[in-house]
């Protein structure tokens, strides 16, 4: 099915947010904002949910620290006890403040690596990938709005104009993509 | 858009607009180097290769070619293992703990300190790693299954831990750096024109494309990094701290070495960040963006920094009577006053005076002299990690025993060339890297920057 796309071009940030504030109103999907640096609160605007990375971070670190235990335990304490000035060396509980330095780095180690990884794959930002921006002028300057026809099937193309063409936007492109 | 007091000065002077914020930092990267790049860059890489012709002779003939004996075990290299692991703490303090306390003024100078953290991260790495004398085997330091039976390496060890607090601490500052690095990349790939250039930043920018779901993710990603990196930031030196402080010598066995040691990292660190950033603000033409203003919040942090560490050593030097244990108190001493009473004074003075000069606004606020200060504190902190380690071990319980450290050829020139591969990577990084945070430094540019605040309606729009 053919669908055509609407880029409207913002040269500022707060000027894209009203605007984009305004069409939603008006019961328009912008589909897509692509921009040069984050743009505080535009996310509720076009139906962004927060991210729930965060969590994740949590658990690849509860993963990192539950390794580092297992793992410290059975090196230390099941494996091969250390015979240390004969200090207890049967119950990794007794040792444990010799063990928090390296069970405090390990969880930071997998949360913040896990974390890192799941971000760049979520976003599909890999090494090699093609980039994406309609615009190259979008990751130094500008602000763009990418409007879909067929999300918007309850409103007309020529509404969806009259709609943009007082939001004082800076260019107006549209492409019919397959 | 976040407001600040008018009274406050603007971090971005002139009037720039975020295509000018774009044009300056990518300019450098897109024109020729100058000469001067040039003749810099070979000379560290002159002396980077002599260093590194030092670490093959060494690991060719073994660690007997450095000035130790068995006496004093280890030397300079710990010294400067110590030195260029709080020199690369500043980066990471700087991008974390300030993003978490929202200092804006970080992001002028974030993305290029983080690089000097990560490359003085490599260069401290380096020390250990040779001093194992046998290089190949380095991997022994993993908990990997071997054919000596169940043999593990000691996790009761700070040794130990300090292997897994520089390791973590590279590998998680590389990644935060790289995280926000890539947006950059982008913006240098959509203005590339050589088709070699296009080919290299696009692999780079792992094709990003600035979605407003992936900066959504971006700015969490960046907050919950700064929020696990902070504590990693203390740990990592105060976990270099108890290689020494959990050890019997008097002169090491001190509770106080690790906030100590860490405020010795941040003050080292911040003098290592103006040394560079004075250089290259002028080099690049910076100055609007690295200015008067960011100097002085950065000498604030050196005097606070160089303060505790001065309150430090005076605390060391009372407990060290107080506890009236005569080989603690010899120690102290010996420093102060026997063959290594130099290395003390020079110590003393570079670290406990010089930064109290701060106080005076017209010298933090004068970009000489805080060039001429953010020297002295680095000699100062180098004798610092020469006085801790060589004056506490060079005399022995047993007085037929006590011994001098003289550095042999093989250990300057290894830390010479580490010095010259830090300037190496340095200037690779302000070469090729976009040197501010592009994508931060923009948001801030109509909360701070000097047009907008200036402006007639700063004050009541919005």
């Amino acid at each position: 099915m053919s669908d055509k796309v609407i880029y409207v071009m913002y040269d500022d940030d707060h000027v894209l947010k009203d605007g984009a504030k305004k069409l939603v109103s008006n019961g328009v999907k912008i589909s897509e904002v692509f921009s040069p640096f984050p743009i505080h609160g535009i996310d509720p605007i076009i139906g962004i949910k927060n991210t729930r990375l965060g969590i994740m971070a949590f658990l690849y670190g509860l993963t990192g620290l539950t390794l580092a235990t297992l793992g410290m335990r059975f090196f230390m304490v099941v494996d091969w006890p250390m015979n240390i000035g004969g200090k207890p060396n049967f119950s990794y509980l007794e040792n444990i403040l010799a063990f928090v330095p390296i069970s405090f780095e390990f969880t930071v180690l997998c949360a913040a690596h896990g974390m890192a990884i799941t971000y760049l794959l979520l976003n599909k930002t890999l090494p090699g990938m093609p980039s994406q921006n309609p615009d190259p002028r979008t990751t130094d300057d500008k602000f763009v709005m990418e409007i879909r026809l067929s999300e918007n099937s309850n409103m007309t193309e020529e509404s969806i104009d009259a709609l943009l063409s007082d939001t004082g936007y800076f260019e107006l492109d549209k492409k019919e993509v397959k | 858009m976040q407001k600040e007091a008018a009274i406050r000065e603007p971090l971005i002077l002139g009037h720039k607009t975020y295509h000018d914020i774009t044009e300056d930092v990518c300019r450098p990267i897109e024109d020729k180097a100058p000469k001067m790049w040039y003749i810099l860059f070979g000379i560290a890489l002159i002396i980077g290769l002599y260093g590194v012709g030092c670490i093959l002779y060494l690991l060719g003939t073994g660690v007997g070619v450095w000035g130790l004996n068995k006496t004093i075990g280890w030397a300079w290299d710990i010294t400067n293992f110590v030195w260029w692991v709080g020199i690369g703490h500043a980066g990471t303090l700087i991008s974390a703990v300030l993003l978490l306390f929202r200092q804006k003024w970080r992001m002028a100078i974030n993305r290029s300190a983080e690089a000097m953290t990560i490359f003085a991260v490599f260069m401290a790495g380096l020390f250990p790693l040779i001093h194992m004398g046998r290089l190949w085997v380095g991997y022994w330091v993993l908990p990997i299954p071997n054919q000596f039976g169940s043999l593990w390496v000691n996790f009761n060890s700070p040794l130990l831990w300090d292997v897994f607090a520089i390791s973590t601490y590279l590998s998680v500052s590389l990644v935060f750096w790289y995280i926000g690095l890539i947006p950059d990349f982008a913006t240098i790939r959509d203005r590339a024109k050589k088709p070699l250039a296009k080919k290299m930043y696009s692999i780079l920018s792992f094709g990003w494309s600035g979605r407003a779901k992936n900066w959504n993710r971006f700015e969490l990603v960046s907050l919950v990094l700064a929020g696990l990196a902070t504590p990693l930031v203390f740990s990592v030196h105060s976990i270099v701290s108890f290689d020494f402080a959990t050890s019997v010598i008097p002169g090491w066995h001190t509770t106080i070495f690790p906030p100590y040691f860490v405020a010795g990292a941040v003050f080292s660190g911040f003098a290592m960040v103006q040394t560079l950033m004075l250089v290259m603000r002028k080099a690049m033409g910076l100055e609007a963006y690295i200015h008067t203003k960011h100097v002085e919040y950065m000498n604030i942090v050196i005097m606070v920094t160089g303060s505790i560490v001065g309150t430090a050593y005076i605390t060391e030097l009372f407990i060290s009577w107080y506890s009236g244990v005569e080989y603690e108190a010899y120690a102290f001493l010996n420093r102060a006053t026997g063959p290594y009473w130099w290395a003390y004074w020079s110590m003393m003075t570079c670290n406990v005076i010089s930064p109290q000069l701060m106080w005076f606004r017209k010298l933090r606020r004068s970009l000489l002299f805080t060039f001429f200060i953010s020297i002295v504190v680095n000699i100062g902190m180098w004798f610092e990690r020469y006085v801790i380690i060589v004056t506490s071990i060079h005399r022995d319980y047993i007085p037929a025993a006590w011994s001098m450290h003289y550095p042999s050829h093989i250990d300057i020139g290894v830390y010479v060339g580490t010095i010259g591969l830090f300037f190496v990577f340095f200037l690779l990084f302000a070469r090729f890297f976009p040197v501010l945070a592009l994508n931060e430094v923009k948001t801030i540019l109509k909360g701070s920057g000097q047009s907008y605040k200036e402006s007639p309606d700063y004050h009541n729009h919005h």
